[in-house]
């Protein structure tokens, strides 16, 4: 018996270590090797990890991700201004304290990263009021600060938050848990963030995460994450969450993956992510691939992301084919798995326009065997998201 | 009388004269975790030592199952279609894969029987 597709994300390097491994391994986790790192695939099984954070709350070590911070090297810089250069995000108009989804775009539109920003206030452990805080994908971090020295202008300092460990609490009693250790983080609303003390710790939580569920993301010195990550699963809500339940969770979300479900090769049009460009700056323009972006706005991608719902139980994976009525490979299947929420196989794929209107038959090609997929809008699990005013 | 063999690729077959039960061991359905989907060869179909027989799908990747011997099938395990997660509960009984006829049973001289297979399984 052996593995005919396995996903582990290959580097030439022997992997590193993040400030928690002896944690995982000591928590029973599977250690593998993702983005350069050795991280938990699981603990107790990925099902029942899957299940226990749509229920109460899971504790995910995400250290591998990059944390940036930008800041002004001198009065007068606006660093809001040189990163909208290089984002299609509304940088300007995000109030302090506020977060927002983007991409670092390739001067054709191609993605380059997904991520996320943050306006920092005048209180937060970086020592950055009114900068920026950026998290981006572990497997392009380096790739992504090479590219942002490269292209914003000397005045506008990056640091790279390396001795930051990263930790997602998700799932719809996430906030109940840790409101009991910082009463205060119960008022952030989905997409803000603040800084808070949590056991003594100075850390920096968002409400946001990658699962679909209400919860936070926590930015901790490195040398503390072992004391915060024993607090946080000393609550009875909350278990340990490995890689293998995070891509199942962000799969039933309809949340896409970078390198996966997002390449150099998609633009946000395609990859049906329109609600990253901001109306001001669609209209104003300035941000790289800015006209091919706008054109296929108007007149339509010519493959577009869709979520699909498999027929049968065998799950259709990344990598399978996309056919035409004559058997033409025309798309591909970006991810794809079993959905323990939903009891089903369901996928991501790239789809001609023409065949990406919900209902749609899908015809698909793995290992020789024929699936039919229907096009289904996503999330496939409804986002419970803790959104203002709700 | 059943005498039970393992191969390399962590299958059992429990071989009772010419006829024997195949499926995966409790080490590899461990390894795999929760299998959500399993498909096993029809009646009549002729399967080959070391070539794919049936396949095996846990939530993260698709596996191969070999057959550890040449022979003809006589039976899949049709229970497997409705809850392949008879694979995780119960691997070396109730969630085996197919039975066979066997074509040589001289085939069965290079597998391992229990000790050695578990001598096996502790050094990796």
């Amino acid at each position: 018996m052996t593995d005919t597709n396995p996903e582990a994300d290959i580097v030439e390097n022997a992997p590193e270590t993040l400030p928690l491994d002896a944690w995982h391994r000591a928590k029973g986790g599977r250690m593998v090797e993702f983005a350069g790192y050795h991280m938990p695939i699981q603990y107790e099984g990925i099902m029942a990890e899957h299940l226990w954070t749509r229920e109460n709350a899971g504790l995910f070590d995400v250290s591998h991700m990059g944390q940036l911070v930008f800041t002004a090297e001198e009065e007068g810089v606006d660093v809001a201004a040189a990163l909208e250069a290089l984002l299609p995000a509304d940088v300007k108009g995000l109030a302090a304290g506020r977060q927002r989804y983007s991409l670092l775009l390739a001067e054709n539109g191609g993605i380059l990263d997904d991520l996320m920003v943050t306006h920092l206030p005048e209180a937060s452990p970086f020592d950055a009021p009114g900068g920026y805080y950026m998290v981006v994908n572990g497997a392009t971090k380096w790739e992504d600060i090479g590219h942002l020295r490269e292209y914003l202008p000397d005045e506008v300092t990056l640091s790279h938050l390396y001795e930051q460990a990263l930790l997602a609490l998700q799932g719809p009693k996430a906030v109940a848990a840790l409101a009991r250790l910082a009463p205060g983080v119960a008022d952030l609303t989905f997409m803000t963030a603040g800084a808070f003390t949590i056991g003594g710790i100075d850390c920096w939580v968002s409400r946001s995460g990658y699962t679909g569920e209400d919860g936070v993301e926590i930015s901790v010195p490195a040398e503390d994450v072992e004391a915060l990550a024993n607090l946080l699963c000393e609550q009875p809500e909350v278990k340990p969450i490995g890689l293998g339940a995070r891509d199942s969770l962000r799969l039933e979300a309809g949340l896409p993956l970078y390198g996966h479900d997002l390449d150099e090769e998609t633009t946000p049009v395609a990859a049906d992510l329109g609600f990253a460009l901001s109306k001001r700056r669609r209209e104003e323009g300035g941000f790289p691939g800015h006209a091919r972006i706008m054109a296929e706005r108007e007149n339509g991608s010519i493959l577009k992301r869709v979520g699909l719902v498999v027929e049968g139980r065998q799950p259709v994976r990344e990598g399978a084919a996309v056919l035409d009525a004559e058997g033409n490979e025309v798309g591909r299947v970006t991810s794809g798995g079993h959905s323990p929420s939903t009891n089903q196989p369901i996928a991501m794929a790239y789809v001609p326009l023409a065949s990406a209107q919900a209902g749609a038959k899908i015809t698909l090609s793995q290992r020789g065997k024929i699936y039919t997929g229907t096009v289904t809008p996503m999330p496939f699990v409804p986002h419970r998201y803790h959104r203002k005013g709700a | 009388m059943t005498t039970l063999y393992f191969t390399q690729d962590h299958e059992w077959i429990a071989v009772d004269g010419t006829t024997a039960t195949v499926g995966i061991t409790d080490y590899a359905q461990s390894q795999l975790g929760d299998i959500v989907f399993a498909e096993v060869p029809a009646a009549g179909t002729r399967v080959e030592k070391g070539k794919e027989a049936a396949v095996v799908e846990s939530v993260k990747a698709a596996s191969d199952v070999y057959a550890p011997v040449t022979g003809e099938v006589i039976e899949g395990n049709g229970a497997l279609g409705d809850d392949p997660s008879l694979v995780n509960t119960a691997p070396e009984s109730d969630g085996w894969f197919f039975k066979l006829t066997l074509a040589d049973p001289s085939e069965l001289d290079g597998l391992m029987d229990e000790a050695g297979y578990k001598a096996f399984v502790d050094g990796l």
